[in-house]
This record gives structure tokens, C-alpha cells and sequence, in this order.
């Protein structure tokens, strides 16, 4: 984390964000007043179950959303220093860099083509497999957005690529860069997208399950890419993913998501050592966790609600044990715990009853910590 | 890719050979001879049967018509014309039905192209209805019915192009035949493109390269149409084999004096080598097709060229 030498400059904030889509079937609310900041530098991560809306808030805050998608209401406000010096241009050693906001659900779409997408925010999808071009060389891939942003020449271009290559960890450049996608293993390709996405020096760099395709100790290797070049470049990073152990290795901040809403924020030591949404707690004791001889797997009970229909109070309701009987009237509001921790679950009002979270979850969580400490002292 | 166009090559003169094979088997099987006449006797039939070397036995026959063939001479036609050689049959004939045919293919291609193209970005929009319709009706309705539709309203009625094949008028008379060969092929491309297209549109490269930050243009041309069109080629092969078929009939209404004709006139009038030479020229042309379509596709898709390329 950041050791607070400077002032943390918000650069993402997303701010009530509705949105539905339109089917054959009816209206899909997919995204029912998402809350998120972001700092620059900072690693927060979006965790949540299958059809949550994680990739759809996402996709909004890139401006690339589908085409039958509504944004009822909400502001993405984004924050950002005039890229004037072109690609080497660093406002950090510009004193006259000022900062400028724009909403991008207000700006658009070629103004967002121009300044955000890949300029300033740059994907990194789920699956290496699919997401590069098949019948286009790597090295045309990697130049493209360079060229087409900031109109240097190929040559240029082509020399920045090799060394994007190489930042990322891939050997033998110059050979991979007349390759195509086919040719290259699935690691090997999610590197090729990281350095697309360096390539025009984003602020903010958008890992949409950047690991879950891949093998487990391919999969450690990428998440040390992403950190080693995130404090390289001292970009923002946001996760989106439903590997909580992944959470744990790289995140500052969690954003605990379900059907559509941000259901509990924190810090990683405040949803991982004090969750207090009954949710959490579920997606905390599904975790495989390898200090128990236990082996059975803790799933959540039932399935997420489908999203064609508006149901009354608290979503999660039907699948939590500890859910009061004005979880069916009443949307919980976000109540606070402490400036950086908030939940919606209604036991969290002065009024509910006391209840804890899980025995077996808090012994875990005991577990958790005492391995934290130990691996803390020996460093 | 040398070695594998090398490979190709052989591998289509051998299926070459196989259907000679069976095209001359087949010809063997069938009932009637073309010296059926009553009016000669039987000394005189065996006459005829030896000057044309019918007396011999069948695998003589086979391998004097492949290495005749191989020198380019496909015999001579016993029936529709007397002993003019085939070759000299067919060359005036050839020109004119390939002309038709590849003027067909071209407006069939490009056409559907564009109708398919503007389905898939127009999806859901009146405009894919009416390119799913118009597809509809070029798959399902076969080509001597627009034959037969367009030379009634353009040809007699509206008199735009002659209504029959005239030699003054090659390229106005050749209008209306292309037109209804080419429906097939418009329709099959039409739905196929679609069918691409909507399906890149909607892969992650594509959302990658948007998330570039590249314009709707660039991201169509550097990256969309490519990979939406390379599968394309490879209907094409097929879609040519049908419209030759539709030639047959469609040359016949049209009056148009090509190897479509002169096949249904072999065919009425049992006139064996015209047969088996045309059979013949028709299985090259498809052959020859495919492989030029084998060959692009391994050039044009880089996942097939470089696994060639060690080759
Ligand atoms: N174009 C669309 N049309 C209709 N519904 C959509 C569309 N895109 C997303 N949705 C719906 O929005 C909801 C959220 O989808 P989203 O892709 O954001 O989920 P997710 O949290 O990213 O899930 P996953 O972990 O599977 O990626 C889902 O119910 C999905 O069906
Ligand atoms: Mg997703």
C-alpha cells in the first residue's frame, strides 16, 4: 500500500450507477446503485458471484457498455491530468499539470475513444485464448494503440513494443512480435495483453479475472506482473474477480458485490479479519482453505436472484440464514463501521438482535490472521 | 507451403483420376449404345464398334482415354455432331459458359457480401429483415424459376435484355442468366455473412481492440471483416459446384449455346465420350476450385500458413 507520502488523488468514482438492459424477455437490472472509488495507485478488487454486474460496472466506467444497455442514473466521474507532452508525458514532473474530472456517462463516445479507452483505462480480460486477434501479428497488436493515440511513426511504435515485450517478461521479442496469437501459450498471451494495455500508459489498468484461465502457478506469475508493473508505473488497478484468495494477494480495498450492488466495502484487513455482511461471511467460508483437514467444501446456499425480476427489500435475503423479517420489506442502507468500512445488512441497525458471524468461519479467520502474523515476522 | 501446395496438387490430380474412373464405369453401366440404329446390321455395328476401339476390352479402353486425355484430345462425338472431335465441340462452347458462370459468382459474392455485412451491423433493424428475406427466397427458389421469371418481365415484357442468347449481343444476353445463377450463391453468402460477422462482432478481440480506444471504422477494417471473411472463402467452392449444376438448365432456357446445353443434348442422345469428356471438364473445374480455394485459405489465415510454413 501506499505509504501516504502524498495526498491520495481520487481518479474513479462511481456514484450511484443504475443500469438496465433491455432483452426480448424484459428488462434485466443488472446494476442497482453501485458505489465505488478508486485512488491512483491504489489496488481495489470487485468480488462477487457469477452475474453480480461486476464486468458490466466495468464496462461502464470504459464507456464500451452493449449496445441495449440503459444507464438510468449515476455519474462516473473520472479524474485526470491533460496528457499534453504526448506518450512520455509524465504530469508528475510537470508542475503545471492540472487535474480535470469528466463524467463519462456524460461525454461521448468518440471523446471517451479518444482520451479514455486505452489511453487512460485499459482492459485485461478473462481469457488470453480469446481476446487477441487471431489474424493479426503481435507486434501490430502491441503498436496499434500507440500509433493511433499519439501518432508516432511505426518505427517508433515497433521499438516501444519490443521493449513492452520485454517489460513484461517475455523472451525473444523481437521473434514474438511477428507472431500470432496462435503461436504462444496461454501465460505468454495474457502477457501480450498486459503490454497492450501498458502500451499507451494508462492510469488505470481494468483486470477483469485476469487468472482465472490459467494455470494456478501461471496464474501467481501473472498477479506479480501486474503488481511489479502497477508500482512501476504507479497505476491504479481494479480486480474483478470471485477468487477471494486472489483478493488477498493484491488488494487494497474490497468491494463485496451481489446482484447488482455494492454490498460491503473495506479494506483488505476489514473484510477479511471483520466481514460483516452475512454474504461475506458465505463467500469468506467458501474459500478452499489448506489449513484444515476438512475438505469439504462450504457453498452458499441457493442461487442468485434473477435480475428480470424486481423483488422487494434485501436481495440476498432468500439465501441468508440470518436474514430479519424486514429483509423482505426494506433495502438495508450502507451503514457505517469505520471511515473506510461500510455494509448493507440490517443487522448492522442498533435495533437488530446481536448476531455473530459463523463459528467455523471466525476459527478460520483466527487461522488466517496468526498465518499473516507468523509470515510477518518472518520477513 | 511448397511442399503442402505440392501435396495439394497431387492429391487433386489423383481425385481426378478416381472420377474418370468412375465417370467411365458409369458409362459402361448404362443401357443403350449410340449406334442403336435399326438400319444397321450386325457387321456393320461391329465395324463401327472397332473404329472407335468400343470392341476392346474395357480396361484398354479406360487407359487409351486417360492417355488421350493427358495429350489433350477427348475423343470424338459419335452422335450430336459426327466425328468433329471434342475438344474442338467444346471450345467454342466453354468461353461462353464460363463467362456466364463467373460473372454469376462475382454478383452472387459481392452482393452477398454487402447484404450479409449490412444484416450483421444493422442487426435487428428493418434491414436485417429484409436481408434475411432476401436470402430466404434466393436459397429456396431454384435458379431456372428466376430464369424463367426475369426473360418473362425483362426479356418479353420490358425488353431491357434479350430474352434468348444472341452472338451480337454476348454481354446483354449474358445480363439475365447470370442474375438467376448467381441468387444461390448471393442468398448462401448473404446468410453466412451474417452469420460471421455477428459472431466477431461479438467475440472478446473485438472488445479488446474497442477497448484500444479505436474508431468504429478501424476496428471494422483492422480487425472485424478479416476474421469474418477468411471462413467465407471456404463456402465458395461448394456454392460454384451448384451453380454449375443450375447452368444446365438455366443455359437451356436461355438458349445459350454452352457445355451446359451440349451436356443435356449428350445426355438425351447417349453420345458417351461427349459425356464422360464434359463430366470430366465439369469435376476439373470444381477440382481446380477447390484447390485454389485450399491454397488462399492456407495463405490468407495466418493459424494455417504458419503451420504450413514448416512444411
Ligand atoms: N448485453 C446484455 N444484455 C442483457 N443482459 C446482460 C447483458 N450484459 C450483461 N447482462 C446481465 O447483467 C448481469 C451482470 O453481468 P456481468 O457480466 O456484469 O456479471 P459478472 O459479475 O461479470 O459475472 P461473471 O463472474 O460471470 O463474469 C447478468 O445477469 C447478465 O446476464
Ligand atoms: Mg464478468
Amino acid at each position: 500500500m501506499s505509504e501516504e507520502k502524498k495526498t491520495r488523488e481520487k481518479i474513479l468514482d462511481v456514484k450511484n450507477l443504475d443500469i438496465t438492459f433491455e432483452t426480448t424477455a424484459g428488462k434485466v437490472h443488472a446494476i442497482r446503485g453501485v458505489n465505488i472509488d478508486l485512488y491512483q495507485g491504489e489496488t481495489v478488487a470487485i468480488v462477487g458471484e457469477s452475474g453480480s454486474g461486476k464486468s458490466v460496472t466495468m464496462r461502464a466506467a470504459m464507456g464500451i457498455l452493449a449496445k441495449n444497455a440503459v444507464v438510468n442514473s449515476g455519474e462516473i466521474i473520472y479524474r485526470y491530468r491533460d496528457n499534453v507532452g504526448g506518450i512520455d508525458y509524465n504530469p508528475e514532473n510537470d508542475a503545471s499539470a492540472q487535474w480535470k474530472e469528466a463524467d463519462i456517462l456524460k461525454m461521448d463516445k468518440k471523446w471517451i475513444r479518444k482520451h479514455i479507452n486505452g489511453r487512460r483505462i485499459a482492459m485485461v480480460f478473462q481469457d488470453p485464448m480469446t481476446s487477441l486477434d487471431p489474424t493479426m501479428t503481435i507486434g501490430k497488436q502491441i503498436m496499434e494503440g500507440m500509433i493511433w493515440h499519439y501518432k508516432i511513426d511505426k518505427k517508433d511504435a515497433y521499438d516501444r513494443a519490443v521493449n513492452l515485450l520485454k517489460e513484461v517478461g517475455i523472451e525473444d521479442a523481437e521473434k514474438r512480435m511477428k507472431q500470432y496469437p496462435h503461436q504462444l501459450s496461454g501465460g505468454m498471451r495474457q502477457r501480450v495483453v498486459i503490454a497492450i494495455a501498458l502500451s499507451c500508459n494508462p492510469d488505470l489498468l481494468i483486470c477483469d479475472e485476469p487468472t482465472t484461465a490459467l494455470d494456478v502457478n501461471i496464474q501467481a506469475k501473472i498477479l506479480e506482473l501486474i503488481k511489479k508493473v502497477q508500482k512501476e508505473r504507479d497505476i491504479a488497478v481494479i480486480y474483478i474477480t470471485h477468487d477471494l484468495g486472489v483478493v488477498a494477494k493484491v488488494a487494497d480495498y474490497v468491494n463485496v458485490m451481489y446482484a447488482g450492488k455494492i454490498v460491503e466495502v473495506g479494506n483488505i484487513n476489514e473484510i477479511f479479519y471483520e466481514p460483516k455482511h452475512p454474504y461475506t461471511w458465505g463467500l469468506l467460508s467458501a474459500m478452499p482453505d489448506l489449513g484444515t483437514d476438512d475438505d469439504r467444501l462450504y457453498t452458499i446456499p441457493g442461487s442468485p436472484p434473477n435480475l428480470l425480476h424486481e423483488k422487494e427489500g434485501d436481495a440476498f435475503a432468500p439465501r441468508n440464514a440470518y436474514a430479519l423479517e424486514i429483509d423482505d420489506k426494506l433495502e438495508p442502507p450502507m451503514f457505517q463501521i469505520s471511515e473506510t468500512h461500510w455494509a448493507a445488512t440490517w443487522l448492522l441497525d442498533p435495533r437488530a438482535p446481536k448476531v455473530e458471524m459463523p463459528k467455523e468461519l471466525k476459527a478460520r479467520i483466527e487461522r488466517m490472521k496468526k498465518e499473516a502474523q507468523a509470515n510477518d515476522s518472518k520477513l | 507451403m511448397k511442399k503442402y501446395v505440392i501435396k495439394r496438387v497431387v492429391t487433386a490430380l489423383f481425385t481426378l483420376l478416381a472420377i474418370t474412373l468412375i465417370l467411365f464405369i458409369l458409362m459402361q453401366l448404362m443401357p443403350g449404345s449410340p449406334f442403336n440404329d435399326e438400319k444397321l446390321n450386325d457387321t456393320q455395328r461391329a465395324s463401327l464398334y472397332a473404329k472407335y476401339g468400343l470392341d476392346q476390352p474395357i480396361v484398354v479402353q479406360f487407359f487409351r482415354y486417360v492417355i488421350n486425355m493427358f495429350k489433350g484430345d477427348l475423343g470424338v462425338s459419335y452422335k450430336i455432331s459426327k466425328n468433329t472431335p471434342i475438344t474442338q465441340l467444346i471450345a467454342s462452347r466453354l468461353p461462353i459458359s464460363i463467362g456466364v458462370g463467373f460473372a454469376a459468382v462475382m454478383i452472387g459474392a459481392l452482393v452477398g457480401l454487402c447484404l450479409g455485412l449490412l444484416a450483421a451491423f444493422k442487426k435487428d433493424t428493418v434491414w436485417d429483415t429484409l436481408a434475411t428475406i432476401i436470402s430466404v427466397i434466393g436459397v429456396s427458389v431454384p435458379s431456372y424459376v428466376f430464369a424463367l421469371a426475369l426473360s418473362y418481365q425483362f426479356g418479353f415484357k420490358l425488353k431491357w435484355f434479350p430474352m434468348l442468347f444472341s452472338a451480337k449481343d454476348v454481354i446483354g444476353s449474358s445480363v439475365l442468366p447470370s442474375i438467376s445463377l448467381s441468387m444461390f450463391t448471393m442468398a448462401s453468402i448473404a446468410r453466412f455473412t451474417r452469420a460471421e460477422m455477428i459472431e466477431v462482432l461479438g467475440s472478446d478481440y473485438m472488445l479488446l481492440a474497442e477497448s484500444k480506444g479505436l474508431s468504429g471504422n478501424k476496428l471494422i477494417f483492422a480487425h472485424a471483416l478479416r476474421n469474418a471473411l477468411i471462413p467465407i472463402i471456404t463456402v465458395l467452392a461448394p456454392l460454384v459446384v451448384d451453380l454449375m449444376t443450375g447452368s444446365l438448365v438455366v443455359e437451356k432456357i436461355f438458349s445459350i449455346p454452352g457445355v451446359g446445353s451440349l451436356l443435356v443434348n449428350a445426355i438425351q442422345s447417349n453420345d458417351y465420350n461427349v459425356v464422360i469428356a464434359l463430366s470430366f471438364i465439369y469435376s476439373a473445374m470444381y477440382i481446380g476450385i477447390m484447390l485454389v480455394v485450399d491454397i488462399l485459405y492456407g495463405v490468407i489465415d495466418p493459424r494455417i500458413r504458419v503451420a504450413k510454413e514448416g512444411d
